[in-house]
């Protein structure tokens, strides 16, 4: 991306990239950074993080106990989704409720048998209470217990005789995630997140470090210039991150066995292009700051949160008003998650691949050229 | 010796607040991130695009494409002729879900046969895609409903508690309130003591007659009262701004907050002792806050972790905290069981402290 | 004589948030073949000086030009000729010595074969050569000091630029870092040499004498020094009475300077003849440092008011101050082994010795900041180890380096310190207000400290360690890099604490500083090698060599003679 402009602009380029790189090896800390603290995220990531409900616990309140209120309590016992817990009344599964102790109940009134088998009372109703303080888990309930009653109350139909061929029935088809598996989502998206904290984290202190521990004077008395300054932290840590991006992508696939169907050529032109941006923010930061606790505040609030927040890991940016909307345009992980999921569950999708790449250069091109406007060639 | 600890509390705090961008510094970032995250945080699905084969030609393939294009959930339909455009139309992600409808389907209604209509949905975006089929699914439903009615057996009425309408904020601004108060907590102390060491006031320090009990007081208090301040704040924000319901008790929420921040920042004071340089404190910031965050059940619910993730959950404060800030602001949580997750939270406290302490002293020596 | 290599024409320069300019309009030329020094106190504007010269800074008025090329115009071609090592260099600690110089070399574009002999050259030079893999971040500060000079001086730069190049390092490594440069001096190149030490500057070809950011002074360090020649003489006044003298000296109008020298007066007049009422005096050679004083205008010492401010301290023949066979080990390393001595009321006792040799680690083991391997610390007759916080209350420390809350304000700081040291209500409100008097702090209460002049942070230091009226005083090389005036002032206000009979403990490998004292002990390789007062160790080196030793002399050769003995069995 530096075009030299003569030899000894690459051969100053060289030796700096190299002395960088003997600073890495000898510094412990970027070992940990590099590859401790990454793997330790993912592994935390691909199995704390999951969407998929393993096993919600759900209250039964049965305010009648005829058979047929039984036979859909145990239709909800052997619902794979739930973990059933029998109450004797409202008050205790509210109480348990409100301790946290469920993430929903079902009542089942004492009129439900009877309204059941009245034709003329029908519907028969049951209550679904949700734990509204977590709307996801809630909408979660809310849906698995009505599918769970109306699988319930078509047999009983069919038991009955009674009329139940519907007009349409839809078919769902996942592609590329077939099972629904959240985690083939959640992985790509954490590397996303941990590249990020990795690429910006590591680039914002080392300018910054250089200017404390007051070396860069003596470097800018010799011929090089701001460019080739850069140049020779970006290399280093470039392939630093290559390396980390490709343990990750290991972990991936054999430790998570998420599906691999891009190319590793892909993977590796999506990685090369986040990291422009990545790697530029982090030495924009790190060149403006001059100063390690600033730089690492600024890390934090301008790189991994907004990493986490905003890039469509945890929440659909379609969904996000139009001025956040607009904010999550300038977040290379956005970019990042989107390619890299294509990448893994779809292929290599160019024409899904292509524009995310590009953005990502461009926008590398723009931190990188203002990581390049302030470093001072001069000291003020 | 209560008059000395002052003297250190006011230090600390004047050198965290007299230079105007160390103000800015406390000040916006925590508010800038309330507000952003907070209205970025949806689970609604808006806006997505979606596609239609309708291969059918009579009345119902029709009316399920007008109910579709009717509904706000939709950005733009996209109208296909043939199914086989739609592998490209998912593959590059133009559109979220594509709906076949097939060329026998009026008919199989009209004949009193169950008509199949397919949706392909895009699996990258499982979450989503998820959400979006019960979106769809409810339409399709209705349209069924329409044609035949059939009789309804069973009704499940849905209330959500504490949350009628789900509103996704109520959950995240008292989660915000968690988790930016414990990011501040974290940040003021786990740098304090590594940068008086680099900067050489600490010798300065340990050489009055200040005791390291005395000493760490000092350091813990202004991270403490700072982002106790913080949390009074956003609290305010919340229920007068937010319009986030408050329900509980406030007495008992702040007495959770005290013992919440105390284990966090006995974290961050173990931070600081063990670092020799602010790198260092920055990076063990960092290996503490992300865990503690990922592992907390606010991304995702603590059940949905395998068992042994879940036991080690226990040791994150934030964890049992979260469940205290929305048990009070939304569920009126009682009393005993805001104290039995505070429980854990003191626990944690009386090991995280007493280790910051030990660790300080080891190294002061 | 050939043209200058370096032309400063007319340059200013200002910084913002400073009330004055950096630099004022100076015009002054390096010529080739002279080793220049750059002399000034701190913050007078030498570093911005030679970093003018560098291309690092632009002038805001006015030019410079190297060799001809405006720095301004042609920042690359004036580089290119210039070698430059700043004041702090900037070696990367985490390389090897033979790292680092494989990276100055190809940033200055050296070839292959170039690079071999300037490395043969430049490492037999340094004498690092044993050290090729050695980390710098590992090598001593004089070790350091060569090695940055190595890599400034690959390309057999035309002018060389050393900015404080012999701050930090001690006497020895001084001599010869100074000896090395100035074998570098030829008819072609030029070496310009800043420092604060008057010493060296008296050595240069010529000085610029900077004060505030104005030349004073161009020209030969003789001809300045010749100003005040017959007006510098020397007193001997009685044992015991060095201090009463010095005091009267200072009152008197018609003295320009009067500094203590050992167990003598140094004494300047302001007219040519000898000091009325002293014939005990007798002429001394002047010195570069005595007309540096005179060109400021003289010291201009009063009676320090910090006596009034102290209450009385008995005297007595206990000591405030007591090492005890203090030993202090790290892991396998002895940093300071056995030592012993006592400080008793108003005396004060330096620690001399060469870096790391374990003055550090003793004064830390008194003041309560290491606790020691085996010995026994006390002061004011609590020991260290078991009460520690209850000593520390007895004890005033002033840090080598400004250690006060530079974000706080002068004001915020005395209160701070006040409050650690346990003094609350009215007494604490008239501690600060007399420290603030005392040392006339009163214009800058409102200002935060970090950014206060040195002179300023240094009286705010002391102010701070004195407010809780200490019995014992810990002064860690208090005055390195301070200009003389203020050194001068400075040691006032220590003179009226020892007046108080307060006990006073300095570090130092500033010999100007050791002069002060009354009793020192120079440690040397974690022991304890002499001790005595500053003209017995004089006159324990003096032979026919040396008929005059300075301290700097007396150091070298009791270091050398200590080599001498430890390697017989």
């Amino acid at each position: 991306m530096t075009r030299p402009r003569q030899l000894g602009s690459l051969g100053r380029i060289a030796a700096l990239a190299r002395k960088e790189a003997k600073q890495i090896r000898r510094d412990p800390s970027s070992a940990v950074i590099v590859l401790f603290l990454p793997l330790f995220l993912l592994f935390l990531f691909g199995y704390g993080i999951s969407l998929d409900a393993a096993s919600v616990r759900l209250g039964v309140v049965l305010e009648e106990r005829g058979p047929d209120a039984r036979s859909l309590a145990d239709a909800y016992s052997n619902a794979p989704d739930f973990e059933v817990l029998l109450y004797p009344s409202r008050a205790e599964a509210e109480r348990a409720l409100r301790a946290n102790q469920l993430r929903g109940f079902l009542v089942i009134p004492p009129d439900f048998s009877q309204r059941l088998h009245a034709r003329g009372s029908w519907p028969a109703q049951i209550h679904i209470v949700t734990d509204g303080s977590q709307p996801n888990t809630a909408e979660i309930v809310a849906n698995y217990s009505q599918g769970v009653l109306a699988t319930w109350s078509t047999q009983f139909a069919r038991d009955r005789g009674v009329a139940s061929t519907p007009a349409i029935s839809i078919e769902p088809r996942f592609w590329f995630n077939e099972d629904l598996r959240t985690r083939y989502n959640l992985v790509p998206g954490s590397i996303a997140l941990v590249m990020t904290i990795i690429g910006t984290l590591l680039t914002a202190l080392v300018v910054a470090r250089e200017w404390e521990r007051g070396t860069l004077e003596a470097v800018f008395a010799t011929p090089v210039s701001a460019l080739e300054l850069l140049a020779s932290k970006f290399i280093p840590y470039f392939l630093l991150a290559l390396a980390t991006m490709a343990a990750c992508v290991a972990a991936a696939i054999f430790l998570f066995g998420v599906p691999f169907r891009g190319s590793f050529l892909a993977i590796l032109a999506l990685t090369a292009a986040f990291l422009a941006p990545a790697l530029g923010q982090g030495l924009l930061i790190s060149s403006a700051a001059k100063n390690q606790f600033v730089a690492s505040q600024l890390a934090l609030f301008s790189g991994f949160l907004p990493a986490m927040l905003l890039s469509g890991f945890m929440f659909e940016i379609e969904s996000m008003p139009e001025p956040i909307r607009a904010i999550t345009a300038i977040i290379p992980a956005r970019y990042f998650v989107t390619g890299l999921q294509t990448v893994f569950l779809a292929g290599d999708v160019w024409e899904v691949l292509l524009p995310v790449i590009l953005k990502m250069l461009g926008l590398g091109a723009v931190l990188l050229f203002f990581a390049w406007r302030v470093t001072p060639k001069r000291i003020a | 010796m209560w008059a000395r600890i002052l003297s250190l509390i006011v230090k600390e705090l004047l050198a965290l607040t007299r230079d105007p961008r160390g103000r800015l510094v406390l000040v916006a970032p925590p508010l800038i991130q309330l507000f952003i995250f907070t209205f970025a945080a949806t689970l609604e699905v808006r806006n997505v695009d979606i596609a239609i084969v309708n291969l059918d030609h009579g009345r119902w393939g029709r009316e399920i494409v007008a109910r579709i294009e009717a509904s706000s959930t939709f950005d733009e339909v996209i109208v296909l002729s043939s199914v086989g455009e739609i592998t490209d139309v998912i593959d590059s992600g133009r559109a979220l879900a594509a709906i076949h409808i097939p060329q026998d389907f009026s008919r199989d209604i009209e004949a009193g046969r169950t008509a199949h209509a397919q949706i392909v949905l895009d699996g990258r975006r499982a979450n989503a895609a998820q959400i979006l089929f019960g979106y769809i699914n409810r339409i399709v439903a209705g349209v069924g409903a329409t044609a035949r009615p059939l009789p309804v057996l069973t009704d499940g009425v849905v209330r959500h508690w504490f949350n009628p309408n789900l509103v996704y904020r109520w959950f995240m601004v008292p989660a915000l309130l968690a988790m930016i108060t414990m990011l501040t907590a974290i940040v003021v102390t786990t740098l304090s003591i590594a940068r008086e060491r680099e900067l050489g006031t600490f010798d300065q320090l340990l050489v009055s007659p200040l005791n390291q009990t005395e000493i760490m007081l000092g350091k813990v208090a202004p991270g403490f009262l700072i982002s106790a301040a913080q949390g009074t704040i956003f609290i305010a924000l919340a229920v007068f701004a937010l319009g986030v319901p408050l329900l509980g008790s406030l007495p008992l929420l702040y007495l959770a907050m005290v013992f919440f921040l105390a284990a966090v920042l006995g974290v961050g004071l173990f931070i600081s002792a063990i670092s020799a340089t602010q790198q260092q404190a920055i990076i063990g910031a960092f290996a503490f806050i992300a865990p503690a965050i990922m592992l907390s059940g606010f991304g995702a619910p603590v059940e949905n972790m395998p068992e042994w993730l879940q036991a080690f959950t226990m040791i994150n404060p934030l964890r049992h905290f979260l469940v205290i800030v929305h048990g009070v602001f939304l569920k009126d949580m009682p009393a005993l069981e805001i104290l039995s997750n505070t429980a854990p939270l003191i626990i944690i406290a009386s090991i995280t402290l007493p280790a910051a302490a030990w660790m300080f002293r080891a190294r002061t020596q | 004589m050939t043209a200058p290599l370096a032309i400063i024409q007319g340059a200013s320069k200002s910084f913002a948030g400073m009330d004055r300019p950096a630099l004022d309009a100076i015009t002054a030329s390096i010529a080739a073949g002279r080793l220049t020094g750059i002399v000034g106190p701190d913050a007078a504007g030498k570093t911005t000086l030679i970093r003018l010269m560098t291309g690092l800074v632009l002038p805001d008025h006015g030019d410079v030009s190297i060799l001809g090329a405006n720095t301004r115009s042609n920042p690359g071609t004036a580089q290119a000729s210039i070698g430059y090592m700043p004041q702090r260099f900037g070696l990367y600690e985490d390389l090897s010595v033979q790292e680092n110089l494989d990276l100055y070399a190809d940033l200055q574009g050296l070839s292959a074969a170039e690079r071999n002999s300037a490395f043969d050259r430049l490492l037999d030079f340094t004498d690092l050569g044993a050290f090729r893999a050695r980390l710098a971040g590992k090598l001593s500060g004089g070790m350091k000091q060569k090695l940055g000079l190595a890599c400034a001086l690959l390309r057999r730069p035309r002018l060389l630029l050393l900015d404080e190049p012999s701050v930090g390092v001690d006497p020895a490594s001084r001599r010869e870092l100074w000896a090395m440069v100035r074998g570098l001096v030829d008819p072609e190149t030029a070496v310009v040499w800043s420092t604060s030490y008057l010493d060296e500057a008296e050595r240069c070809d010529e000085v610029l004498l900077l004060s505030e950011g104005r030349l004073l002074y161009a020209g030969s360090p003789q001809g300045l020094t010749a100003r005040v020649e017959g007006r510098v003489f020397r007193v001997r006044p009685e044992a015991g009475a060095k201090r009463a003298v010095l005091q009267h000296l200072e009152s008197d109008p018609t003295i320009a300077d009067a500094v203590l020298q050992g167990d003598s007066i140094r004494v300047m007049t302001r007219a040519h003849d000898k000091p009325a009422g002293l014939s005990s005096a007798s002429a001394a050679a002047p010195r570069f440092e005595d007309a540096f004083v005179d060109l400021l205008g003289g010291s201009h010492l009063r009676d320090s008011p910090l006596a009034a401010a102290m209450r009385m301290i008995p005297a007595s023949d206990t000591p405030v101050i007591e090492a005890r066979g203090l030993t202090k080990q790290f892991g396998a390393f002895t940093a300071a082994e056995n030592i012993t001595f006592q400080v008793r009321p108003g005396e004060i006792f330096g620690l001399l010795g060469p870096n790391g040799a374990g003055k550090s680690t003793t004064f830390k083991m008194l003041c309560g900041l290491l606790r020691p391997t085996s010995g026994e610390g006390h002061v004011a007759g609590i020991d260290l180890r078991r009460a520690a916080p209850k000593a520390r209350a007895r004890l005033g420390y002033m840090a080598q380096k400004f250690s006060l809350y530079g974000e706080l304000s002068v004001r915020q700081n005395l209160e701070f310190f006040a409050g650690v040291y346990g003094l609350t209500g009215t007494r604490r409100k008239d501690r600060v207000a007399t420290m603030i008097e005392v040392f006339e702090l009163g214009p800058m209460a409102g200002r935060n400290a970090g950014a206060l002049p040195l002179g300023f942070k240094q009286r705010l230091a002391l102010a701070c360690a004195l407010l809780h009226e200490p019995d014992a005083l810990f002064l860690d090389e208090p005055t390195s890099g301070v200009d003389p005036l203020a050194r001068r002032e400075f040691w006032s206000h220590i003179n009226a604490l020892v007046k108080k009979n307060v006990a006073v403990l300095v570090t130092t490998h500033f010999m100007e500083e050791a002069e002060y004292c009354d009793r020192i002990s120079l440690i040397y390789r974690a022991r304890l090698v002499a001790d005595g007062s500053p003209d017995e160790l004089k006159d324990a080196v003096r032979d026919a060599d040396l008929p005059d030793p300075t301290m700097d002399d007396a150091f070298i050769r009791l270091i050398e003679r200590s080599n001498a003995e430890r390697e017989e069995p």
